[in-house]
């Protein structure tokens, strides 16, 4: 049984990822995540304080294009696929709370 | 089965029409789609629609293009004006894009006529198309056996011979395993070579669309068709597409190739045999083998099993149940969209999610998402160092043949070590294709890899046309 994470931080990750786990799913994530992380440890094996990160592939740079007015995607289309749609806008439950 | 060289010319000469060549699709998929599960949506309409569209322009003596009449099937990540995108998960079902893929609208300029949507790993993430929400994809060769994943459908499909070339994405390895395990070629192409633009986002950094065809050939065919820049992908590389057929039969005389030991250790016996007979018969065609050792590839699981799914812990956040696919309604918004997501994503998608969470959240990012990061510059460096001894790299594409069902669910790094040998190139953005050379236990075939630096595909088909004819192949 590894104990690269425990059962307190998976229940913390799940509330942040918007995520409800059973007692079961719990106990099984923390020890599939355990095994990862473990597994994920022959990084920490080398000195890599003097190398430098690569989140891409190739230098990015950023593209822009000409200040002209082209279509975008009709509202309708779009709106046509929400679950929820009032008013030409996307319709979702409360957001704040009762007034204390 | 036709080629989609011969299909292309026998449309364009008016020796089958787009029609003929859409029906005998169907009618293989009526005969083995229920028990293989390879298509989620056979658009038999809009299909026909397209295919009577090429042969009226046939008909008016108009060069309809390079894939004139040739069904091609589309792994379901892909977006396609109208028709049921699902990306294998639950939380999209239903939903209608509003708009196409850039890659759809390539292959139907040239003539393509796309007939449906392919099963997936969920979001493709997995190594077996077991963690599709509609149920798993079969290995047309072996039906107690998996196709590999993520894109089992899209190899499934041409291995059934339902159509002759297919799409799929490649963020892990996800076109090059299924395209060994089912037999075909299957190419990654470099990253930013095809646009991304209209492709469900897993990990951005890594994946990219490639196809899937019987033949080397073909899948230059259909590359050549795919590759080239896009305004709408800021990824998308500015240089024009590069011309591939024409250098297929370029051979590899006077090539530099290095065997790497990282990308054949742990590998079953038939495999190693596989990758040191393809060593051979390139030698024999003219190429000097190297045999070199890249250790920094051993670290190259860890990192992307923490690089990929923190990208797609932040990709998938846009699953919550406002604007598209599934809402679980409830009394406000932050438990509408817990519920939303939890009875819409599968289990392999939400530990991924979890990892990815975890791996960014603050006190461990360092730890875990900064060391991947710099571990992918030392995959780079590399390959890099490599490229500058030889031309290319060999290697096996996975460990094994295909395996049966059930045999890895239960344990996810057994799962993840499937894919050791792809994983590195997607870390650099190179191109690798699988070519199949030889087999394994029950006949099984066997994918073998060759990889290049960025933009090296013309090299890469060359090589993989010498493996081909010296598999006996064509």
């Amino acid at each position: 049984m590894s104990n690269a994470i425990t059962r307190d931080e998976v229940a913390k990750v799940a509330r942040l990822a918007r995520l409800i786990l059973s007692d079961a799913e719990l106990d099984l994530f923390t020890e599939q995540l355990g095994q990862v992380l473990e597994h994920a440890a022959d990084m920490n094996s080398l000195d890599l304080a003097d190398v430098v990160a690569t989140a891409h592939p190739f230098g990015l740079t950023n593209v822009v294009r000409e200040d002209v007015v082209i279509a975008s995607l009709d509202r309708d289309a779009v709106l046509a696929m929400a679950p929820d749609a009032r008013d030409h806008r996307f319709a979702v439950p409360r957001i704040l709370g009762e007034a204390p | 089965m036709k080629s989609a060289l011969q299909i292309a010319a026998d449309v364009r000469s008016g020796a089958s029409s787009a029609n003929d060549e859409l029906e005998r699709t169907f009618s293989v998929i009526a005969e083995r789609n229920e028990e293989l599960n390879v298509f989620l949506h056979v658009d038999f309409e809009g299909a026909r629609r397209v295919a009577r569209d090429v042969d009226e322009r046939v008909a008016r003596g108009e060069d309809v293009g390079p894939l004139a009449g040739v069904p091609i099937a589309i792994k379901d990540n892909m977006c396609q004006v109208g028709i049921p995108t699902t990306c294998s998960s639950k939380i999209l079902e239903g939903w209608r894009p509003p708009y196409d893929a850039t890659v759809i609208q390539r292959i139907v300029a040239a003539g393509a006529v796309p007939v449906g949507k392919t099963n997936l790993d969920e979001f493709a993430m997995g190594s077996s198309t077991e963690n599709s929400a509609f149920g798993p994809t079969r290995n047309p060769l072996d039906p107690s056996r998996v196709p590999g994943g993520s894109s089992g459908g899209s190899a499934a499909a041409v291995a059934a011979d339902m159509t002759s070339i297919s799409l799929g994405s490649d963020t892990g390895g996800s076109i090059r395993q299924p395209a060994a395990l089912c037999g075909l070629v299957g190419v990654k192409p470099t990253y930013g070579l095809v646009s991304r633009y209209g492709l469900v986002a897993f990990a951005s950094s890594l994946d990219q669309i490639g196809p899937f065809a019987r033949t080397v050939t073909d899948s230059a065919l259909l590359l050549e068709v795919l590759a080239g820049h896009d305004p709408k992908d800021s990824t998308s590389l500015p240089e024009p597409s590069p011309s591939l057929l024409a250098h297929l039969n370029d051979g590899v005389a006077g090539q530099k190739i290095g065997l790497v030991r990282e990308l054949v250790e742990g590998a079953d016996d038939s495999v190693v045999t596989a990758v040191r007979s393809a060593a051979d018969a390139l030698r024999e065609a003219g190429a000097e083998i190297v045999e070199l050792s890249l250790p920094e590839l051993a670290l190259t699981l860890s990192a992307y099993y923490l690089i990929a799914p923190a990208e797609a812990s932040s990709n998938l956040a846009r699953f919550d149940g406002v604007r598209y696919g599934l809402r679980v309604n409830a009394v406000d918004v932050t438990t509408m969209m817990e519920a939303t997501r939890t009875a819409g994503f599968g289990a392999e998608v939400k530990r991924r999610i979890m990892l990815g969470t975890y791996a960014l959240s603050a006190g461990y990012y360092d730890a875990y998402y900064g060391q991947a990061l710099k571990v992918r510059t030392l995959t780079i460096n590399a390959f890099a160092r490599a490229y500058e001894q030889v031309n290319l790299l060999l290697g096996a594409t996975t460990p094994g043949v295909a395996f049966k069902f059930g045999a890895k669910t239960e344990d996810p790094m057994a799962m993840y070590l499937n894919d050791v040998f792809t994983i590195p190139t997607n870390l650099a953005g190179d191109p690798a294709l699988s070519v199949p050379f030889g087999t394994g236990e029950e006949g099984l075939p066997i994918g073998v890899q060759l990889l290049g630096p960025g933009r090296s595909e013309a090299q890469l088909f060359a090589a993989a046309r010498v493996l081909e004819i010296a598999d006996g192949r064509s």
